[in-house]
């Protein structure tokens, strides 16, 4: 229990502290701290593939992707009509409107959560769920998903190259 | 031991902190990761659900998600590189005309 809160702690703040940051690149760094501890707590829920496809595909690839282009964009600051010196999060205006809607949200949240009835939501007894077990069902009941899935990387791929390539020059 | 009740309200602050990044900040980069924030809090309470109910198919829903979620920030950044190559501004409030 102790290992839950220390995780969920960390991944509480690092995620309130990466849209508390001004400079993106803290931000992304933050965000990969909290991914790890998420991780820790998909291994505490038995399901150390999840865990690794975390830190090997969400932290290693997609969070270094947002790196990438954070430092070839080299725009820092965050350009608003506002002060410079002021702190994002102190700027009136929307941000307050935006504040108040996800305290709304949490509030929602946690009194669907409380009033949903059915025991006490113990975790039963389980084996752990095995790479094995995974690989056997994602290609034989997932397979029509998991090629789908295949042709969507394409698409994205071929989009991104196109989006982000350079015009060419007019002749 | 924690129970699901206390993995699916970790996954509800999470989410909420989410939405207000995508509410609160004005900038592209930081909107996306907040979008990765929720996505994140999403599959945690996927795998806490497919515990809960000792099949494999919240682990796999997750990986579609996390496939998903990397075509996303690919295609999203992409956008974002070609949005800052015309206006030199991640603000999106600097966006509000289709066509320039």
């Amino acid at each position: 229990m102790t290992l839950f809160y220390l995780f969920a702690a960390v991944a509480v703040i690092a995620s309130l502290l990466v849209i508390a940051q001004r400079n993106p690149i803290y931000s992304v760094l933050l965000l990969i701290a909290s991914f790890g501890a998420l991780s820790g707590l998909y291994v505490m829920l038995d399901a150390p593939f999840v865990a690794v496809t975390q830190i090997i595909v969400y932290a290693g690839a997609i969070m270094v992707l947002f790196l990438f282009v954070v430092m070839l964009l080299h725009a820092p600051a965050e350009e608003t009509e506002h002060d410079e010196r002021v702190h994002p999060l102190r700027r009136p205006g929307p941000m307050w409107f935006g504040a108040v809607l996800a305290a709304a949200l949490v509030v929602e949240l946690l009194w669907a959560l409380t009033r949903a009835g059915g025991g006490t939501g113990a975790f039963p007894a389980a084996e752990v769920i095995s790479v094995r077990a995974i690989g056997q069902a994602l290609f034989t009941d997932y397979a029509f998903q998991f090629e789908v899935t295949s042709i969507l990387i394409l698409v994205a791929m071929v989009g991104a190259v196109i989006l982000a390539k350079r015009e060419a020059a007019k002749p | 031991m924690p129970t699901l009740n206390d993995y699916l309200i970790l996954s509800a602050i999470l989410f909420a902190i989410g939405t207000a990044g995508v509410f609160v900040r004005r900038n592209l980069i930081t909107i996306l990761l907040s979008i990765e924030i929720m996505l994140n809090a999403v599959n945690l309470s996927f795998v806490a659900f497919g515990r809960s109910l000792g099949t494999a198919d919240g682990q796999i829903i997750v990986f579609f998600v996390m496939t998903v979620a990397a075509a996303e920030a690919a295609v999203g950044l992409a956008i974002v590189i070609g949005l800052f190559r015309h206006r030199e501004s991640l603000n999106p409030d600097t966006f509000t005309s289709l066509k320039w």
